[in-house]
C-alpha cells in the first residue's frame, strides 16, 4: 500500500491532468484528425472509405464563387453581431457595475439576465416565429397602427431574424466577461480622474475602456465561436436566404457529401483559430482567469 | 423621506436600455408560454385559438404527436452524466494546472480549441470516427463525448478561475498543522472551492441538457430532446413544441432554484460550523 501511495504521489499531476487530456484527445483531437483525413479523400457521391487521396475538395472550395458568398455572409453576420453585442453588453455591464449601487440589486439583475439561458436553445430560437411571422405580433402592430397595409416579409426567415436571435442570445457572452473586468476596476481611479477634472467621456475612454480590454477579448472569442458554428438558428429563422459557412457544411452533411463537408469544416476551423489566435496574442486571456 | 440620490449622467438612458434588454430577452419566451395554452389544431402564431391544456396533455400522453418523454429522459440522464464527469475531470485538471506541469500551455490551448471548434465539425468527426471503427455512435457513447467536448472547456476555465483566487496559505497552514495531503484536499481545498464546483455542475448539466449541434450527427438511433425538437420542427410544427418549451423551462427553473437553495444552505451550514469551532 505504501508503494501504491508513493506512486500516486509521484505521478499525481499526471494522474490529475490525464482524464482531461484523454477525453479531449478522444473527442476533439481525434475527430479533427478524422476530418483532416476525410477532407483529403476522393468524393464519389457515396460514403467514401476507399481512401483515394486528393486535394480536390480543397481546390473546389477555393475555386467556386459560393465559398466567397458564404464567407462574406458569415463575416457580415459576425461583424454586426460583434458590434451590437459589444455596445449592448458594455452598456448593460456599465449599468450594473457603476449605476446600481446595492450589491443585492446588482446580483438580482444579473441573475435576471442569466435565467433565460436555462431554457432550451431550440425553443428560444423558435420563440421568434410568433413574434416576427407575417401574422406575428410585430406585423399586427405595424398594420394595426397603419404604418403598412401589408405584413413586412423581411422580418422572419431572413438575415434580420437570425441577427435578432444572435443578439438576444449572445449578448450575455459579451456582457458577463465585461461585467467581471469592470467590477474589478478600482473606484479610486475614477475618483482621482474626476478630481483632476476629467470629463465622464474622458474617464470612459481613457480609464474604463482600456481596463475592459481583457473582457472585450474574452467576449469576442465567445461571440466569434458561437456565430461561426451556428447553423440551427439559420435553419430555423434564416429560411433559404441565409447561407453561412457552417450552414453550408450542414447542408453538405445532410446530402451525405462528407469529404467536401470535412474540407469546408477544416477551412472554417482554421479561420476561427486565426481570429481567436489573433485576439489571444493581443490579450493574455489566461492571466485574466 | 428618502434623500434624493444623485444619478450619474446618462443613468436613465442606460436604465431604459437595460430594462428593454430584459423585455427583449423574456418577451419571446413569455409569448410561447401563452401560446402553449391553445386548443386543438392551433397555429404557431397569434391570434390565440381557445384556451386549454390540450397540448400539455398531448406531450404527457401523446396520441397524435411524437413521443417526447423518452428524449427528455435521455437528455436529463446525459446531462447528469456530463455534469458528474465535467465536475470530476475539471476539478482534477484544476489541481494539475496549479502546479504548472510541463505542457500546461498546450493543454490550455487544446481546452480553448475545444470551446471554439465549430460544433458541426466535431459532430461529423466523431460520427465518421465511430463508423470507421465499425461502431455506431449512440447518445451515451459518441453523444456523451460530443457533449463533454463542449462542457469541459467551461468547467476547466471556471476551475482555473476558482483556483487562481484560492489562497495557497490556507492549505499550507493545514499541512503545517500536520494534515495529510488527502485531509488537506478533503477538509480545506474542496470546501473552499465548493461554490465554484457547484457552478461547474450547473454549467455541465445545462450546457449538455441543451446541446444540439455537437450531438446532431452522433445521437444514434435514439434522440435527445434538442435533436427530437429540431426534427419535429422540420416535419410539422405544432404548438406542442411550445408546450414542451413551457414544461422544460419550468423544469430548468426548478433545477436552478433548488441548486441555489442547496448552495444557500451549504453556505449557512459552513458558517454555523465555523462559529461552533471558535
Amino acid at each position: 500500500m505504501a508503494g501504491f501511495a508513493a506512486i500516486l504521489n509521484r505521478y499525481s499531476t499526471a494522474l490529475q491532468i490525464s482524464p482531461l487530456v484523454i477525453t479531449l484527445t478522444l473527442f476533439l483531437v481525434g475527430p479533427v484528425v478524422v476530418i483532416i483525413i476525410l477532407s483529403l479523400w476522393k468524393f464519389d457521391g457515396f460514403m467514401t472509405l476507399d481512401g483515394v487521396w486528393t486535394f480536390k475538395n480543397y481546390i473546389k472550395i477555393f475555386t467556386r464563387s459560393l465559398t466567397v458568398i458564404n464567407y462574406l455572409e458569415t463575416l457580415k453576420l459576425l461583424a454586426i453581431t460583434l458590434f451590437v453585442t459589444f455596445i449592448l453588453g458594455f452598456t448593460l455591464a456599465y449599468f450594473l457595475v457603476f449605476d446600481i449601487v446595492k450589491l443585492r440589486t446588482k446580483m438580482l439583475l444579473f441573475l435576471l439576465c442569466v435565467v433565460p439561458f436555462w431554457t432550451s436553445a431550440v425553443i428560444r430560437t423558435v420563440a421568434w416565429i410568433p413574434f416576427l411571422g407575417s401574422e406575428g405580433i410585430i406585423n399586427q402592430a405595424i398594420m394595426g397602427i397603419g404604418l403598412s397595409d401589408q405584413p413586412l416579409k423581411f422580418l422572419l426567415f431572413s438575415e434580420f431574424a437570425v441577427l435578432l436571435s444572435y443578439i438576444q442570445i449572445f449578448t450575455l457572452f459579451m456582457m458577463a466577461p465585461l461585467f467581471n473586468v469592470m467590477a474589478r476596476i478600482n473606484k479610486d481611479l475614477i475618483e482621482a480622474a474626476r478630481d483632476n477634472g476629467a470629463s465622464s467621456l474622458q474617464i470612459l475612454w481613457n480609464i474604463i475602456l482600456p481596463l475592459c480590454k481583457p473582457g472585450i477579448a474574452i467576449g469576442a472569442i465567445f461571440v466569434i465561436a458561437l456565430v461561426a458554428s451556428d447553423f440551427t438558428a439559420i435553419r430555423i429563422l434564416g429560411g433559404a436566404k441565409v447561407g453561412t459557412v457552417a450552414a453550408s457544411m450542414a447542408n453538405q452533411m445532410y446530402n451525405v457529401q462528407y469529404p467536401p463537408a470535412a474540407a469546408t469544416g477544416m477551412i472554417l476551423l482554421l479561420a476561427v483559430l486565426l481570429l481567436v489566435g489573433g485576439i489571444m496574442r493581443m490579450v493574455d486571456v489566461r492571466r485574466q482567469l | 423621506m428618502r434623500e434624493n440620490i444623485k444619478r450619474a449622467p446618462g443613468y436613465w438612458p442606460r436604465a431604459v436600455l437595460f430594462y428593454f434588454y430584459l423585455l427583449f430577452l423574456y418577451g419571446p419566451i413569455v409569448i410561447i408560454l401563452i401560446l402553449s395554452f391553445q386548443d386543438e389544431n392551433a397555429s404557431l402564431s397569434f391570434p390565440m385559438q381557445g384556451f386549454s391544456i390540450y397540448y400539455f396533455k398531448e406531450v404527457i400522453d401523446p396520441q397524435y404527436i411524437g413521443d417526447f418523454r423518452w428524449p427528455f429522459g435521455r437528455s436529463v440522464i446525459l446531462g447528469l452524466i456530463s455534469m458528474v464527469l465535467t465536475m470530476g475531470i475539471a476539478f482534477l485538471a484544476g489541481l494539475a494546472f496549479r502546479k504548472n506541469f510541463r505542457g500546461n500551455i498546450l493543454v490550455f490551448y487544446i481546452v480553448v480549441a475545444s470551446l471554439i471548434c465549430p460544433s458541426i465539425l466535431i459532430s461529423l468527426g466523431i460520427g465518421i470516427g465511430f463508423a470507421n471503427l465499425g461502431l455506431t455512435s449512440q447518445w451515451w457513447s459518441g453523444g456523451l463525448g460530443a457533449h463533454l467536448s463542449w462542457t469541459l472547456p467551461f468547467g476547466v476555465l471556471i476551475m482555473l478561475a476558482v483556483f487562481s483566487r484560492l489562497d495557497p496559505r490556507l492549505e499550507e497552514a493545514a499541512v503545517d498543522q500536520g494534515a495529510t495531503k488527502w485531509q488537506t484536499l478533503r477538509n480545506v481545498t474542496i470546501p473552499i472551492t465548493l461554490p465554484g464546483l457547484v457552478g461547474v455542475a450547473l454549467f455541465g448539466f445545462t450546457l449538455s441538457y441543451d446541446e444540439y449541434p455537437r450531438i446532431s450527427n452522433v445521437a444514434g438511433e435514439f434522440n435527445t430532446l434538442p435533436v427530437e425538437l429540431v426534427n419535429a420542427l422540420a416535419l410539422a410544427a405544432t404548438p406542442a413544441i411550445y408546450a414542451i418549451g413551457t414544461m422544460t423551462t419550468l423544469f430548468s427553473l426548478a433545477v436552478i432554484f433548488s441548486t441555489f437553495i442547496i448552495v444557500y444552505f451549504m453556505a449557512k451550514r459552513r458558517q454555523g460550523f465555523g462559529l461552533k469551532k471558535t
